[in-house]
């Protein structure tokens, strides 16, 4: 159930994100979700993709460092609370959040959140338990 | 197995016997031929019969770079020019090179001291050696291409460069040693590396290394990368070129070849001579240099020398491994600071690559140090907080070690310059701009 992204290595530089995106046009591949996180001398670029070894490789063909994160993905309700929801189970049994970002789904107007949660294993299984929609790589990635 | 054994285990009283007598000959050579010593030993009031025990060469003046540079190009031949049958120089890239000639003579010794280290290390008439040393008027391609040859092995002469031949080679040719400069043996096995070929696939036997200063985390990797023991090869084109001084099978110093080269420890600020042992500039005189002897040339390079009956069954003089260079010295805050100190203190943290860059700026009044340290996958986390860790944790290392707080930044893969040839550019010093 947990969706590879990629994380990318970035000098905080003029034109570092634009070179790892043109990269990734280049090999046709459709970005679905992006977050950066960024400090004053780097940052990390994070990815949902359609074909994330696709993408990899070619990075690091190109020397940029790339790395797998295993991360869930969640379909909530696009209304008012519809996070708090989620957040409130996880906090309920003491899981930790790293990072969150989210992004609206077209076809069926529901948002989808990304989370990376410090304990994946525990956190996947209380999401399940509360009955969160989670959404499948195949169905990420073939949005 | 021993190259020349009556010379490489011969006893300490003979050895001096042996020097005094050399070095009687090679200064009155140099007073009689060489108009530079003619002139500064008149000046100095110090004659060749002044000589009557190794410990008066304290009396002549030491010779520099700088008086190499006066005397440019061929000031400093003891033999008219039609005897100098090869001629190469220094990079020039502090001023005019210097210039270092040769005689016949000159190279068969030169031949000899590189088949002594070649022997220690192991290599003999069966090998295969690929130098990677660059050939032309750099010192350290012909040398090892002479000892190769001397000792009896296959010399393929590829100089730097062209890696992806490099590798080609190695596989085809079942290269057993391999000859390089640590940053250009890391950059092959970067390459080695990305197309998938393990050290296991190829027949290397023996590294030799030498001409860039290095640190112990760098030969552990290169051996770690290469799966084969990797050996120091110490010389100046100066005083001959690679084989000055060579790393034997025990790894800890390398014998420097004493009856061809005098060596001295120096303090460099009272100039005087320090008790063997002792941390200092080494100062070399070529005691069967025909073409162009040096008396006491002040190398820059900081190490010690010790007599001791080694394990390898050698007696000859050993040198430490090059601590640094008087003029590689960066004084930052007052503070002094040799680069090998923060390339010891970064690849103290496991994962981080070797390559790194210095970058002094001085902003206002005070010095601002910057390292830029390529990121590598093993140092890289999908978590912010990790990444600083990191970043901070080689600062810390590196203040541990020199005292002083330093700015990391982490930089990606392969955008701090390694030449495909030559020496990599570890200092940039913005300070007087």
């Amino acid at each position: 159930m947990y969706v590879n992204q990629l994380s990318i290595f970035l000098e905080n530089k003029e034109g570092r994100m634009l070179n790892a995106l043109d990269i990734i046009e280049k090999l046709n591949v459709n970005i679905r979700a992006l977050s950066i996180a960024d400090t004053s001398e780097f940052g990390i670029l994070r990815l949902i993709v359609t074909d994330p070894i696709k993408v990899k490789d070619e990075l690091e063909k190109n020397n940029f460092i790339v790395k797998i994160t295993k991360v869930l993905a969640v379909s909530i309700s696009d209304e008012p609370g519809g996070l708090n929801e989620v957040l409130r189970v996880l906090e309920k049994n003491n899981i930790n959040l790293e990072y969150l970002y989210a992004f609206v789904e077209q076809k069926t107007y529901n948002a989808i959140v990304i989370l990376k949660l410090e304990d994946m294993e525990k956190g996947l299984e209380i999401l399940k338990e509360g009955n969160s929609n989670i959404i499948s790589p195949e169905e990420i990635y073939s949005i | 197995m021993i190259w020349d054994e009556p010379i490489e285990c011969m006893s300490l009283d003979d050895m001096k016997e042996l020097q005094l007598k050399r070095l009687q000959e090679v200064v009155t050579t140099a007073f009689n031929k060489v108009p530079y010593y003619h002139k500064r030993y008149t000046e100095e009031e110090v004659y060749p019969e002044d000589i009557e025990t190794l410990e008066d060469i304290e009396k002549l003046p030491f010779t520099t770079k700088t008086d190499l540079r006066a005397s440019y190009p061929f000031g400093l031949f003891a033999v008219p020019q039609k005897e100098i049958v090869e001629i190469h120089t220094s990079s020039g890239t502090t001023g005019k090179p210097t210039v270092s000639g040769y005689t016949k003579e000159d190279l068969d010794t030169w031949s000899e001291v590189i088949a002594r280290g070649l022997t220690m290390m192991g290599v003999g008439e069966d090998d295969i050696i690929q130098n990677t040393h660059g050939y032309g008027l750099f010192t350290g391609g012909f040398g090892v291409h002479y000892g190769g040859q001397k000792v009896g092995a296959t010399v393929v002469p590829i100089s730097t460069g062209q890696t992806l031949r490099q590798i080609e080679l190695l596989k085809d040719f079942k290269t057993s040693v391999l000859i390089f400069t640590p940053s250009y043996g890391l950059h092959i096995a970067e390459e080695l590396e990305s197309m998938g070929i393990k050290p296991e696939d190829l027949n290397l036997n023996v590294i030799g290394f030498g001409s860039e200063s290095w640190t112990d985390e760098m030969r552990q990797q290169i051996e770690e990368k290469f799966k084969t023991p990797a050996y120091n090869i110490y010389g100046l084109t100066e005083v001959m070129g690679p084989g000055v001084a060579m790393e034997c099978s025990e790894q800890d110093g390398l014998h420097l070849y004493e009856d061809h080269f005098y060596p001295e420890i120096i303090d460099p600020n009272t100039m005087k001579q320090l008790p063997e042992g002792n941390e200092g500039e080494l100062v070399l005189t070529t005691l069967t240099r025909v073409g162009m002897p040096l008396i006491r040339f002040r190398t820059r390079d900081i190490t010690d020398i010790h007599h001791e009956k080694c394990g390898c069954g050698r007696t000859l003089i050993k040198m430490g491994k090059i601590r640094g260079r008087t003029d590689d010295m960066l004084k930052i805050k007052g503070v002094s600071v040799f680069p090998s100190q923060i390339e010891k203190a970064l690849l103290s943290i496991k994962g981080v690559e070797p390559h790194y860059q210095i970058i002094l700026t001085r902003p206002d009044v005070l010095d601002q140090i910057e390292v830029k340290v390529e990121a590598s996958p093993d140092i890289f986390f999908d978590n912010v907080k990790e990444l600083v860790g990191i970043r901070d944790k080689l600062a810390q290392a590196i203040h541990d070690e020199i005292g002083l707080r330093v700015n990391v930044t982490l930089v990606e893969p392969k955008t701090i310059d390694r030449v495909d040839s030559g020496k990599a550019v570890r200092v940039i010093d913005k300070r007087n701009e």
